[in-house]
């Protein structure tokens, strides 16, 4: 805005106000680099690492009489395991594929239910009714001596 | 591309009428000094601004419980990219800053710059100071490791020796009867509400006087030369601010914070376990004073002598009334020296001479 004032630059003057200007700026440039890239990489979350997928125990057969369900912690989400009225076991990542939200075994119905929007999806995971437009992510079902291990499918 | 500029600044202009800022800037003059006791109040600044950046950064991993408080900071400084930096510079601005903080009380006591009409900048100045060490205080705690626990523990303790409502004080700060999980709790909100938030507005009234009133004339006979504020003295402090950042990176590099041992309430006190170095003054003299002098508890001896010397300081700029008249008083300089050299000899012989 107003100049510093003193003798007017002379020729000789410009290439040496031009090296310290570009000198000033690339040092500010980096300086600003060094500020922002740090603070960005720290308040982005690094993805992760899932460790190896792991067996997550649901319980054991007995808990479940046929035509149930409920949800287990399954790492950091919900799963949802259910055994069929002809009594099989079935699991699945209990989050609604519509918004997120942890669906539901309907005994009533004989069907997974979001009670968020009314989504609806059989019970192989398909969504049948409602807003969900995928179905929901299946896992893998194991039984060893009684126990229920449930397991990401690869 | 200057076109764009120029229309966006004539656009802020016809709503902000930014051109009287811009005049005002121009024409706004500073004292003419050659002294680097004037940087310090804006180093203080620079430091806190960076202490409120970096603050808000760890409180995106931090946890306050007394489960996870340091496992948190142990995520922080092992896991979270440049967790460890951001930590580091959060601990070693606070340090810094106490200190630049003290620095310009001191040059502004022996520069005389807090007198008239400067005495509620004063009191501004010495209220944040306050507000700066409990920043300290709490802070201390928040990672929850041995080292601060035991400290919070004499440091809260002591306040129980003030008679009539020390105990409840105590509590208060404690969240209970003891150091636990709700004291912590309480720390962090201090350190992140409460004191933020009353430091915000005394950062306003201190920076609000110093415009009002300009910036403190050196005492001499003559009026001192005038430099233009923007840009000699703006681009003289960013120079100084760009050095003190460079030497708060390379001490946050070379000596990275140290985390400590995770808090154990039922494991014995460390040895050598003391406070942060500001606190340490106050430290050495508990430590040295006698139990009981004429009947009376030493602790509340010396915190009364600190008390009063504290009340006394405040109202330095009233009973150097000669300063005003640019005959500062002899006695107050000499006093003002000799606090300042025994709060220094106490603090490095707590430091390093002292090994009980």
């Amino acid at each position: 805005m107003t100049s510093s004032g003193g003798t007017p630059p002379a020729d000789d003057n410009k290439g040496r106000r031009r090296f310290l200007e570009t000198a000033l700026g690339t040092g500010l440039l980096g300086l600003t680099a060094a500020i922002i890239y740090p603070t960005w990489r720290f308040v982005f979350p690094s993805k992760n690492v899932r460790v190896a997928e792991q067996a997550v125990s649901a319980g054991f057969v007995d808990d479940y009489p046929p035509n149930s369900g409920t949800l287990f912690r399954f790492g950091e989400e919900a799963a949802l395991l259910i055994r069929t009225p002809e009594g099989e076991f079935r699991a699945f990542l209990g989050t609604c594929t519509h918004l997120g939200c942890n669906v539901e075994y309907r005994a009533d119905m004989a069907l997974i239910w979001c009670a968020c929007h009314d989504g609806r999806f059989d019970l192989t995971g398909k969504n049948i009714m409602g807003p969900p437009p995928r179905p929901l992510q299946s896992l893998t079902v194991q039984i060893r001596e009684d126990e229920i291990l449930v397991s990401r499918s690869t | 591309m200057t076109r764009i500029l120029k229309y966006l600044v004539s656009w802020a202009d016809e709503r902000f009428q930014l051109s009287d800022l811009t005049d005002f800037a121009r024409k706004k003059t500073v004292p003419m000094h050659h002294s680097i006791w004037y940087y310090f109040g804006g180093i203080t600044l620079f430091l806190f601004i960076i202490q409120v950046a970096t603050g808000i950064l760890l409180l995106m991993y931090y946890r306050p419980t007394e489960a996870a408080a340091y496992e948190s900071v142990q995520y922080i400084i092992s896991e979270v990219p440049f967790g460890w930096l951001v930590r580091s510079i959060h601990s070693w601005s606070a340090n810094l800053l106490i200190g630049a903080a003290a620095i310009h009380m001191f040059s502004v006591f022996f520069l005389k710059a807090y007198r008239k009409p400067r005495e509620i900048t004063w009191i501004t100045g010495l209220v944040m100071l306050g507000l700066f060490m409990a920043f300290g205080f709490t802070g201390y705690l928040l990672p929850w490791n041995q080292l601060s626990f035991f400290a919070t523990k004499v440091g809260t303790e002591m306040l129980s020796v003030i008679p009539v409502v020390g105990e409840a004080l105590m509590r208060m700060l404690r969240g209970g009867e003891h150091v636990t999980g709700a004291t912590l709790t309480r720390m962090f909100g201090f350190h992140i509400a409460l004191l933020p938030g009353i430091t915000t507005v005394a950062i306003g009234a201190h920076l609000f006087l110093v415009q009002r009133q300009g910036m403190s004339p050196p005492l001499t006979d003559r009026p001192p030369r005038q430099m233009p504020f923007f840009p000699n003295f703006i681009l003289r402090d960013l120079m100084v601010w760009t050095i003190v950042l460079g030497v708060l990176g390379t001490l946050s590099l070379y000596f990275p914070w140290e985390l400590g041992m995770e808090a154990d309430p039922i494991a014995s006190a460390p040895v050598g376990i003391e406070p942060e170095w500001y606190f340490l003054w106050m430290f050495q003299l508990l430590r040295i004073f006698p139990s009981s002098v004429l009947g009376l508890d030493g602790r509340l001896l010396v915190f009364g002598c600190i008390g009063l010397l504290g009340f006394v300081w405040i109202l330095i700029p009233w009973l150097d009334r000669g300063a005003n008249e640019g005959r500062p008083s002899r006695f107050l300089q000499y006093a003002g020296l000799l606090i300042m050299i025994a709060v220094s000899i106490l603090t490095i012989w707590a430091k390093f001479f002292h090994h009980s």
